[in-house]
């Protein structure tokens, strides 16, 4: 993971609420706005706000209430997004594309595909996920700026 | 083909984003869940969905939708409508069911990606 953390040039943080889903989407969409501001590529926006959102929807599907961190670096954009909430009893079964544990309201919003975290592994260049069940998330991702891996 | 070409060719009804009609699209994609939209869209894409929320509009924004199709006769939330509006993401209604209606643009050329 991505260390250095002298090198960060800027770093916001936003609360995510669990359960809302009328504003789902509004902190990825800030994150965009922000990198776009910044000048970043299309692409490295791309990958960070898909990749954001997907994490900012599990916060809102699975826990009571979360951070999202973002963090810009010469070399790399961090995000770090911690829950509090019921957690990921086996972290290795939940990043199997397909598998997930969404209620029936959540899925017929759309969500709980069980690709959220596997379309997050895909974007990013890093990616940690660890969970203390009955406690929460801590999910962690980096971009490389220098280094464009293919969506 | 243009989104305006495919609203005049399929009578399809204009929601949102009226003056974002002139995109030329690059294919199809047809889904309900949203992260299978994000993993497996393409830029300029037109999407077929059932879901009214606002979430699609920012699924839709995210991975620079052409534009959304909603089938079965299925109309917009209005918070839906809002953000297509600011976002420019035109919103797009057809009383025919998804399968009919992704033949039928199918057969006009629009495609979506094969893997195999």
């Amino acid at each position: 993971m991505a260390e250095a953390e002298e090198n960060i040039r800027f770093h916001e943080m936003f609360h995510i609420e669990g359960g809302n889903f009328m504003s789902a989407g509004a902190i990825s969409s800030r994150v965009k706005n922000i990198l776009k501001k910044a000048g970043f590529p299309g692409q490295i926006i791309r990958r960070t706000s898909i990749a954001a959102f997907e994490a900012e929807m599990n916060v809102i599907c699975y826990a009571n209430q979360g951070n999202l961190s973002l963090f810009i670096a010469p070399n790399f954009l961090k995000v770090v997004v911690k829950d509090e909430g019921i957690g990921i009893p086996d972290v290795n079964l939940a990043m199997r594309e397909g598998y997930s544990t969404a209620t029936e309201k959540i899925r017929e919003l759309g969500f709980g595909a069980g690709m959220g975290l596997s379309n997050i592994k895909k974007n990013t260049d890093e990616m940690i996920l660890t969970s203390e069940s009955g406690q929460g998330t801590h999910l962690e991702f980096v971009i490389y700026l220098d280094n464009q891996k293919k969506e | 083909m243009t989104i305006f070409d495919i609203v005049q060719s399929f009578g399809l009804e204009t929601r949102a984003g009226k003056d974002h009609l002139g995109e030329e699209v690059t294919g199809g994609y047809a889904s309900d869940l949203l992260s299978d939209v994000i993993a497996h869209s393409r830029k300029g894409n037109l999407w077929i969905t059932i879901q009214t929320h606002p979430n699609i509009v920012a699924v839709a924004t995210m991975k620079e939708l052409a534009g959304i199709i909603l089938t079965g006769g299925r109309e917009p939330d209005p918070e839906t409508l809002q953000k297509a509006e600011d976002e420019g993401i035109p919103i797009l209604v057809s009383p025919v069911f998804t399968f009919e209606l992704v033949g039928r643009l199918y057969q006009k050329g629009i495609s979506g990606l094969s893997p195999c």
